[in-house]
């Protein structure tokens, strides 16, 4: 049972990755890109956390937690750091 | 007997929530849907808060939940009143 | 039968979420999209919970729906405000043959991978060199011990990569112009809301040690109390000086390298903190790291340079007025 939730909720975690990738690949819009990034990458998160499910008795394992919690801090600053390219794109582009 | 009361609460509470919900998707219009949102899911989340809180030994735990029905009420009704605000804006085409 | 119903829980959660997902991907409506990646986040934070993860739910709510939310709809507030912007829903995308079948492939790669990690007989080796010294670790919260302890050397150059990615947006011209001044109900919400938000990522910085928590989900609380007071068109959030809101924004990475070089000093390794000075250290390089991250996060969230980043007074004044263009143009009670 303990190894259903983490292959069911592992594979979850990789098809959206592979959504997002194959999504971030095949539109133009760069705010959609954007976004088809962030999906890839929670999905990847979503494996990681899958990964360090242990059971409802047991403890998870933490390493992945601690991967995952930067991980979202950084994919924030990411994003924040492309949208400001996108930004400054435009107004480039207004010129 | 406290157990019964507290799933007592926590269903009825579901049963607002479930009330909520298929307004959002049956009401006609924006307003409606608003209105039926934020009070069922208020009152909904009241008695949930209220079941969990008698299914807890440590006050702190409770005075937490609570706090958060306070806080989910004060968002909800700001931003219903931002929604409507805004659509009563466009509506008049200002 | 408890079985069944978290089989049943798993499958509408991730139901919902596929959901989710397809729909911010596939939206026609770009608005509509970032509303359901807004969706998408906060049921990702239910996800957590559900995979005992309930650090990582925090820090999801207020990171990955909140701040990134607001950003996507300030970002989407400048794409209709560009004059080659049109309200005709754009073709969401294109299948492109090449990418999708490599996609795919990965996918297919990951997945195999994945099956024959979860085959290896003993996957508890670190998780047991985590919990058999989380004693000497000062603190009891196994992730706190690792982000601060066990890998700090790895928080701390995500600290860095932060303050690079902040470097970077400040580089890259002005914050987006404040918003108008909101009216009384929500004006009213956000000075009710800010002392409490402040209380309560100073509760959990705190508690972090030994109960999720801790200095990210802190500083991205106190973030999002900024961008509240931004959003509600306050002039500049109340930023302070332009030599102090420097100084947060290094004030994480900076106390974790002098904590680290003080150490080697009286010769330990780096960031070797002696076991009975642990809690202490952890608990003081987080509070600055908390407010090194919310400087962080509020001020990318700008998406540019605000007129109290500069230190140049005569250029101040100007960039002000720039920056107070939009605000009387709200509705004053």
């Amino acid at each position: 049972m303990i190894l259903d939730t983490q292959l069911l909720y592992g594979l979850v975690g990789i098809f959206l990755f592979s959504l997002g990738l194959s999504s971030a690949f095949a539109s133009s819009a760069l705010l959609r890109r954007i976004l088809a990034i962030n999906v890839a990458g929670a999905g990847l998160f979503l494996l990681l956390i899958a990964v360090a499910y242990r059971g409802p008795e047991i403890n998870p394992d933490p390493l992945p937690h601690a991967l995952v919690l930067t991980g979202i801090v950084v994919a924030f600053s990411a994003t924040a750091l492309a949208l400001a390219l996108v930004k400054r794109l435009r107004e480039t582009d207004d010129d | 007997m406290t157990e019964i009361l507290a799933a007592l609460l926590v269903t009825l509470g579901l049963a607002f929530f479930i009330a909520g919900s298929i307004g959002l998707l049956r009401l006609p219009d924006l307003y409606s849907r608003l209105h039926a949102l934020t009070k069922a899911d208020n009152v909904g989340l009241g008695l949930l808060v209220m079941g969990l809180a008698l299914l807890t030994d440590d006050p702190f735990i409770a005075l937490k939940l609570v706090l958060i029905w306070l806080l989910v009420m004060a968002a909800s009704s700001a931003s219903a009143h931002l929604i409507a605000q805004r659509a009563r804006r466009r509506e008049r085409g200002t | 039968m408890t079985d069944v119903v978290w089989g049943l829980l798993d499958l509408l959660l991730i139901l919902a979420l596929l959901a989710l997902a397809w729909g911010s991907l596939n939206s026609r409506n770009l608005q509509r999209a970032v509303i359901y990646f807004i969706g998408f986040g906060l049921l990702l934070a239910l996800v957590w919970v559900r995979l005992r993860a309930p650090d990582i739910a925090l820090a999801e709510a207020a990171i990955g729906a909140g701040l990134t939310g607001a950003l996507l709809l300030a970002a989407l507030r400048d794409a209709s405000h560009s004059p080659d912007h049109t309200d005709r829903p754009d073709r969401a995308w294109r299948l492109n043959p090449v990418p999708t079948l490599l996609s795919l492939g990965l996918a297919v790669a990951l997945g195999l991978a994945y099956l024959q990690a979860l085959e290896i007989a003993d996957p508890q080796r670190l998780a047991v060199a985590v919990f058999s010294h989380l004693e000497q670790s000062g603190v009891s919260n196994p992730v706190t011990a690792v982000l601060l302890n066990f890998r700090a050397y790895d928080t701390l150059l995500e600290l860095a990569v932060l303050l690079t990615a902040l470097l970077g947006i400040m580089a890259l011209g002005q914050a987006r112009p404040a918003y108008a001044q909101a009216g009384p109900v929500l004006a009213g919400l956000v000075q009710w809301l800010t002392p409490l938000l402040i209380l309560v990522s100073a509760y959990l910085l705190w508690i972090g040690a030994h109960a999720p928590g801790g200095a990210f989900q802190a500083g991205a609380l106190l973030a999002g109390a900024g961008v509240l007071l931004r959003l509600a068109g306050f002039p500049d959030s109340h930023f302070p000086a332009a030599l102090i809101l420097r100084g947060m924004v290094i004030a994480g990475v900076s106390l974790f390298l002098a904590v680290g070089l003080v150490l080697m000093l009286v010769g330990r390794g780096f960031l070797d903190y002696p076991p009975a000075w642990a809690g202490g250290l952890i608990l003081l390089i987080e509070t600055a790291a908390t407010l090194g991250i919310a400087a962080t996060l509020m001020l990318a969230f700008l998406g540019g340079r605000p007129a109290a980043w500069s230190l140049d007074t005569s250029t101040t004044g100007r960039i002000q007025a720039a920056d107070m263009v939009r605000h009387n143009t709200g509705d004053n009670p």
